[in-house]
């Protein structure tokens, strides 16, 4: 029995860790976000160099072909240092698209370019408040153009493309890939809670597109928000870990009432709880990326078990982190915020986390049912 | 990551399944463990056998050495022993505080001539071991004990009381921590002992609990004279003792037993809310999701400090997450399949839905966040430990013992 990371990854997750740690020292991502830029194109370019981009795509595209437990780390290390990139949206979700559902000539027309970060894409599903759902997507493909509005989508405006769900004409929900160098695009950025994955609202306009082949019913988005929500897991789960460490940290230096307020029992009851959770979390997220490297039928419980215990740890870690920080810790310039928007950001962004436990138990059900027929 | 045994393990796996299948019975799917059966004498005695069939054939001691007649064997084998064992009927453990604790606290501190006497009659099953170290007055604060021994010729002679005891109405041998010199500071005036349940002086009582069940005892000690022969490490090395055993018990404690994620899903597919089963609820679902994340979280979680363990590392205090959060899901459970009863939540008689698992349950779950470090100290435990903060202020640490204030009697 193995259930750690394998001697590889666990070697890359270091030299991920030194990496960031180095190019982001403390309020780096703040001041990149504050340019009003929409991504660090810095950082962007160096990431790809490092082959991260594209660790789990294959060889044969133009990725390291590591698999999806690589992937898994790096969403991770991610979290925990929040650069301003599109990485989430570009190889979590279009990515992972076009390599599930897309035909070959799609393949390698798209997956070179996400994986050296010359390309890069995002996701539209929402089209408004509201959780993901068949009856929800008003956008349709016919002719092979995309007509609706859909909003938010994140890092909408670093993207080239977005893999975008709409009702084709048979009625059936399918992904459909469509270009922003087009016609009968308006892309909108909107104001976003989360500073370092900004949103926006894309009006397609009888916008050329074209279907993901293998994407031919609803079932394919769920697959997709379920590999997605493992990854998110993963990235909730660091950024868990990175708000904790912060709030450690802080606890551990500042002084009040003679020591310092680490020593105070309060304090350590409620770090402790946020180890726990967070630990925990790990342990649902490791039992998502087994399932997705293996394809398991547990996959749907999987991801939605490692996306609700990683979400609520991580807005617990982000909140309080602002508390344990005091007044500080309420200012532009303390970086909390960062966290704290990010775990919000990542707890809506596939879905509420009402969705996601129905989820959980309509599959629990079935797969009970399943078991006992 | 993968889930499959090595090809040793599945080795002894087999070996292991091979031995149970031939010796015990396997459960049924939907059995129910209950963590609150008091053992009765037949217990015991059924307990000592099947100890000894295990030590015979070479599945106990898995850390003990050879020439103790153990097995010498990894951690893994103790571990998927125990997975497989917990698959069929058996009887209760009442061992662990021997084989587990006592002895390989012997085997570290303790004389060649104690080893010899003890360590073979405690691996097979004919010698019960239980512990004595908590007292009214000092719970969670060990070291407070004021339970008093003192030299007298080459005898000590002990006074004071214990609680707490698992067992020790059947045990035949304890291990005993007493304060042997009060004007010190606490932690250095301790001494530890062998003690002889069936010495003059020893009265066991049976605590009755809150269920009405009684698996604790409270051990009364009036001039009981232990031979200085059975004591433990050097006089005032009590501490040291308690501690390299209790680093023993960490591998021993885990999960609080009892109705769990599967047995609160069932009952809320059974019981019906408004007309459609209660699992369509969705206050109901918001708590079975959390139950569903934490178990699954706790069975993760030790799989991968079995991975650690397989690669040859100790798990430390991180092993603290499974009971903190086990004891108080379990509590949480019980309460809500109480509550899913609805007025019948309130019957516990043998016509109660589950034989009234969730309610006997909802009346030891207290009990489990308590006992072998309670929340908090579990907390603590973690925050200085795993996050290194700084320990809490200690105004008794250097204050000699008798000094210490003690609050009213």
């Amino acid at each position: 029995m193995n259930f750690e990371f394998s001697d590889d990854v666990t070697a890359m997750r270091e030299e991920v860790n030194r990496f960031l740690t180095k190019r982001l020292p403390v309020g780096a991502v703040r001041r990149q976000i504050e340019t009003g830029d929409a991504f660090d194109r810095e950082l962007w370019p160096a990431l790809a160099g490092m082959g991260w981009l594209g660790v789990a795509i294959p060889e044969a595209y133009g990725g390291a072909g590591l698999g999806h437990e690589a992937l898994c780390m790096i969403a991770e290390e991610l979290g925990r240092a929040l650069p301003f990139v599109p990485f989430s949206s570009s190889i979590f979700l279009a990515a992972q698209a076009i390599l599930e559902f897309g035909s070959e000539a799609q393949k390698q027309k798209y997956l070179p370019g996400l994986a050296d970060g010359s390309l890069i894409g995002t996701f539209a599903l929402a089209e408004g408040a509201g959780d993901p759902s068949p009856s929800a997507v008003g956008t349709a493909f016919a002719n092979g153009q995309l007509t609706g509005r859909k909003l938010p989508v994140f890092d909408a405006a670093a993207a080239d493309f977005a893999v975008v769900a709409a009702r084709s004409g048979t009625g059936e929900i399918g992904l459909f890939i469509a270009g922003f160098d087009g016609p009968g695009i308006t892309r909108e950025n909107l104001a976003s809670l989360d500073l370092g994955r900004p949103a926006a609202a894309i009006i397609f306009t009888a916008a050329p597109a074209e279907p993901l082949p293998q994407a031919g019913d609803w079932s394919a988005v769920a697959r997709l928000l379920d590999q997605a929500a493992i990854l998110f897991a993963f990235e909730a789960v660091g950024g868990a870990q990175g708000a904790a460490a912060m709030a450690l940290d802080y606890a551990k230096s500042r002084y009040a009432f003679g020591r310092p307020i680490a020593a105070l029992q309060a304090l350590k009851h409620k770090l402790a709880d946020i180890y726990v959770a967070t630990e925990l979390a790990r342990s649902n997220a490791y039992f998502g990326a087994w399932a997705l490297e293996a394809n398991a039928p547990e996959l749907a419980a999987a991801a939605a078990a490692a996306r609700v215990s990683a979400n609520d740890a991580f807005f617990e870690a982000a909140k309080e982190n602002i508390q344990i920080h005091g007044g500080m810790g309420f200012t532009w310039e303390s970086d909390c915020h960062l966290y704290y928007r990010r775990a919000k950001q990542l707890s809506g962004n596939l879905g509420s986390a009402r969705y996601w436990r129905n989820r959980l138990i309509d599959r629990l059900i079935t797969q009970n049912q399943t078991e006992a027929a | 990551m993968d889930f499959s045994d090595t090809p040793e393990e599945a080795v002894f796996r087999a070996e292991a399944r091979a031995f149970l299948d031939a010796n015990a019975v396997l459960k049924s799917e939907h059995s129910r463990t209950s963590g609150s059966r008091a053992f009765n004498a037949e217990d015991v005695a059924l307990s000592k056998a099947w100890q000894g069939k295990k030590a015979e054939a070479g599945f106990a001691g898995f850390h003990w050495p050879k020439k103790y007649g153990g097995r010498e064997g990894t951690q893994m084998q103790a571990i998927i022993f125990a997975q497989e064992e917990e698959k069929y009927l058996v009887p209760p453990g009442i061992f662990n505080q021997g084989v587990g604790m006592a002895l390989p606290t012997i085997m570290s501190c303790g004389t060649q001539a104690q080893i010899d006497r003890y360590a073979r009659p405690a691996l097979f099953g004919e010698e019960v071991w239980c512990q004595l170290f908590s007292e009214p007055a000092a719970g969670s604060d060990l070291a407070g004990l004021r339970t008093r021994v003192a030299r007298d010729g080459d005898d000590w002679v002990v006074n004071g009381q214990k609680v707490w005891t698992s067992n020790a109405h059947f045990s035949q041998f304890a291990m005993l921590v007493a304060r042997s010199n009060p004007d010190v500071p606490k932690h250095q005036g301790l001494t530890f002992f062998i003690l002889d349940m069936a010495a003059p002086g020893v009265e066991v009582r049976r605590i009755k609990q809150i269920s009405g069940t009684s698996n604790f005892c409270e051990v009364f000690l009036t001039d009981v004279r232990i031979p200085d022969s059975q004591r433990l490490g050097a006089v005032g090395d009590g501490w040291k003792v308690a501690m390299t055993m209790l680093a023993n018990e960490r591998f021993t404690v885990g999960q609080a037993e009892g109705p769990d994620f599967d047995d609160i899903f069932r009952l809320a597919k059974l019981v019906m809310l408004d007309d459609a089963p209660a699992v369509n609820d969705s206050a109901v679902r918001e708590k079975l999701v959390n139950w569903y994340c934490q178990a699954q979280g706790l069975k993760y979680t030790r799989l991968r400090m079995q991975t650690a363990l397989s690669r040859g590392k100790t798990p430390g205090p991180e092993a603290s997450i499974a009971k903190l959060v086990s004891a108080t899901k379990l509590q949480e459970i019980a309460a809500f399949g109480v509550d899913l009863l609805g007025q019948a939540g309130a019957v516990m008689d043998s016509t109660a839905p589950f034989d009234a698992w969730f309610q006997n349950a909802l009346l030891y779950a207290p009990g489990k966040r308590i006992a072998g470090g309670t929340d908090e100290i579990l907390r603590n435990i973690i925050a200085e430990r795993v996050l290194k903060m700084p320990a809490d202020m200690r105004v008794d640490k250097d204050m000699p013992f008798n000094k210490i204030p003690a609050g009213p009697r």
